[in-house]
């Protein structure tokens, strides 16, 4: 470990993302997440990787598509409507099973929209996007130091599953300077291409081909159930979540992101007007954390979910709490972020209500 | 006895899922004869496109990917940079690689990616059952064009080389004619240069390959072979349009 | 004398090609079916082939597996 740096978080993720091991960054620009190519740019050849910038998302997906064949770790960055551009290649890598870590700064939609901070994508990222069914790993880091942490451990666990992991940021995040402590760096001189990448047969004895096609449904089945069990490993192994001032908590907040970072201060803010409130923090929102929901709906007398959307991550909340309990919800659309206060408010009115 | 010419190595025992006389065969047998002359077998990585090549790995046995429709350029690109040892080749149809992947074609060509690309040309789409391409010629009957291809309704027929030869990223740019057998030996000297100028690492390069389509033509193939020569040729000329230093 | 033009029935589609470029017309097609149910191409004049290969060249399928030309034994 080395010793904290102040930085921004768009390009703590890129230097993260390089101490990694990432060797290639493709990408497309779009704001607001220009930061993080940029800088891309400027030390993946200083460290003999390669930066390039494609002439599309659609191409630019693609060329990770194809880095990631040769076993090689792979990133993109991009923002929402270039996320929705990549769509058809997040499908095409899921069922062909290889990794690469893609960050999406989300913005304000739909459509054009704004580039103000939002997280409006979160079914998109959760439930698939693309065509088919497929899932990729979520994360969501509220802070830079746990982006930067989080990028380790989505190359970790794009390799450890050969599927997509995703990081979901916003503007807010990636404009944050922050001190951080980066990793040791991932060594990667090395590294020679996994069995099943396609580089060339070489010495191998079999070759390899990695596609998404299988023409007969019977054919497909398989590779369908086969992913879903790949799947089921990874809802078993990989959730993870943040309690904050929980243990003795009568009420949950729930939140990701930006918003939990928010949601902490209105914790402490409840707390100080002796409100026994907690936060639950998905970090990973695929595979989302729906049994400590369900636990902590014994304790609680009511959920309080808090997004930057119309309510995307609602419906996982009340899946995890099961009818059990009522489960509110506050959202601000459009990129506008909530502050503190307003969201303090909103929740008193529900104390009130549930009385 | 002498052997004069046998079928490559690099051929699967797989028969192809081609129809009857169509020559993606003869495209198939050429780059095999080619891969194993230039011992390119065991370093390639075809990548291959959505269209009746779509099982193309079945039948040219080296490592290979298979790209989302006219993504093939972009996912070339990706291989090649993150593993330039491999011997990256591309192989697209014309409505692949001329309409929805001319972008993923042509900002390759830009960058001069070393990545070779064989581009077969048979003026419709075949797989999907015989629809308006983008080489269509005017006048030419297709189940989206039932009435001919109209040039104020649908634009011309495009030209891929004539356009990549005015760039400065490719160095080695032909058309070539799977109609004959002296055509057919003229394609693979054309492609043995394509391959020169990836293996020499001298940038890009692209073949195109005119090709007939007797299933959705509505003709036999030996019918099928004389119309690239009476009508298709006189459209789309062969030759090289671009030949760098170093390739030949 | 050992054929000119080797072919493997199974992988022929009966297209044809090789009997139009013949220069020689000494391919045609068979009366036999293969597995897939085409009617194979076979070489019936081994003598007049001059082994051009343009069966070879032409065929899309590898069912013309090898062209072969005698060896002059010099004596």
């Amino acid at each position: 470990m080395a010793d904290k740096v102040l930085m921004k978080g768009a390009e703590a993720i890129a230097e993260s993302a390089i101490r990694a091991g990432c060797m290639a960054f493709f990408g497309y620009p779009i704001t607001p997440q220009n930061e993080t190519p940029e800088y891309f740019s400027r030390r993946m050849p200083q460290v003999g990787r390669v930066f390039l910038q494609a002439e599309s998302e659609v191409a630019a997906i693609n060329m990770v598509y194809g880095a990631a064949c040769t076993g090689t770790r792979v990133i993109t960055t991009s923002s929402s409507p270039g996320i929705s551009l990549m769509q058809e290649g997040f499908s095409y890598i899921a069922n062909s099973n290889v990794p690469c870590v893609v960050v999406n700064v989300m913005r304000g939609g739909p459509g054009l929209g704004d580039i103000a901070p939002a997280q409006a994508d979160y079914n998109q990222a959760t439930k698939g996007g693309g065509h088919g069914d497929y899932h990729s790993i979520v994360v969501a880091p509220h802070t830079v130091q746990e982006a930067v942490d989080l990028i380790y451990l989505a190359f970790d666990l794009a390799d450890k599953y050969r599927m997509m992991v995703v990081m979901l940021m916003d503007g807010l995040m990636g404009q944050m300077m922050e001190p951080v402590e980066f990793h040791d760096w991932v060594e990667v001189e090395n590294r020679k291409p996994p069995e099943w990448a396609t580089v060339g047969q070489g010495e191998r004895k079999e070759r390899n081909i990695i596609t998404s096609l299988e023409i007969l449904p019977e054919g497909l089945e398989k590779m369908d159930i086969a992913l879903q069990e790949k799947y089921r490993k990874v809802r078993e192994s990989e959730v993870r979540f943040e309690e904050y001032m929980m243990d003795d908590a009568k009420y949950a907040i729930t939140a990701f992101g930006t918003v939990a970072r928010i949601a902490k201060t209105v914790v402490d803010m409840a707390r100080e007007k002796g409100i026994k409130v907690g936060l639950i923090r998905p970090v990973t929102v695929w595979p989302f954390p729906y049994e400590v929901l369900e636990e902590r709906a014994n304790q609680v007398d009511f959920f309080f979910d808090v997004e930057m959307n119309e309510g995307q991550m609602l419906i996982d909340v009340k899946l995890g709490v099961n009818g059990k309990r009522p489960v509110y919800y506050y959202g601000r659309l459009g990129g506008i972020v909530p502050s503190p206060e307003e969201i303090l408010k909103e929740f008193e009115k529900k104390m009130e209500v549930s009385k | 006895m002498k052997t004069l010419y046998k079928m490559p190595e690099a051929i699967t025992e797989r028969p192809t899922t081609y129809c009857p006389g169509c020559p993606h065969g003869v495209a198939h047998r050429i780059i095999a004869e080619l891969l194993g002359e230039m011992e390119l077998t065991k370093k390639a990585v075809i990548v291959w496109p959505v269209g009746c090549s779509v099982f193309g790995y079945y039948f040219i046995g080296t490592d290979a990917v298979e790209a989302a429709h006219g993504r093939a350029c972009a996912m070339a690109t990706g291989i090649k940079r993150a593993h330039p040892e491999s011997f990256v080749i591309t192989y697209q149809g014309d409505g692949d690689l001329a309409s929805i992947g001319i972008a993923e074609t042509i900002h390759a060509a830009a960058r001069g990616e070393r990545i070779t690309v064989i581009y077969v040309n048979n003026g419709n789409y075949g797989m999907t059952g015989g629809q308006m391409a983008p080489t269509t010629l005017l006048g030419q009957v297709t189940t989206t064009s039932p009435y001919g291809r109209d040039a104020r309704a649908n634009g011309f027929p495009m030209k891929v080389p004539e356009m990549l030869a005015t760039m400065d990223g490719p160095v080695y740019i032909a058309r070539a004619a799977l109609d004959s057998p002296k055509h057919i030996i003229q394609a693979k000297k054309f492609i043995r240069k394509a391959f020169n100028a990836q293996a020499r690492d001298l940038g890009f390069a692209l073949v195109e390959l005119i090709s007939s389509c007797p299933t959705n033509w509505k003709m036999t193939p030996v019918e099928a072979l004389e119309r690239i020569k009476n009508e298709v040729l006189p459209i789309f000329p062969i030759g090289e349009m671009k030949v760098n230093e170093g390739v030949a | 004398m050992d054929k000119k033009v080797i072919i493997n029935e199974e992988r022929c589609k009966s297209c044809e090609l090789c009997v139009d470029v013949c220069p020689k017309d000494v391919l045609r097609i068979s009366e036999r079916l293969n597995p897939k149910g085409y009617h194979p191409v076979e070489l019936f004049d081994n003598e007049g082939c001059i082994s051009c290969g343009f069966c070879f060249l032409i065929c899309p399928d590898a069912a013309i597996v090898e062209v072969r030309r005698p060896v002059k034994v010099k004596k």
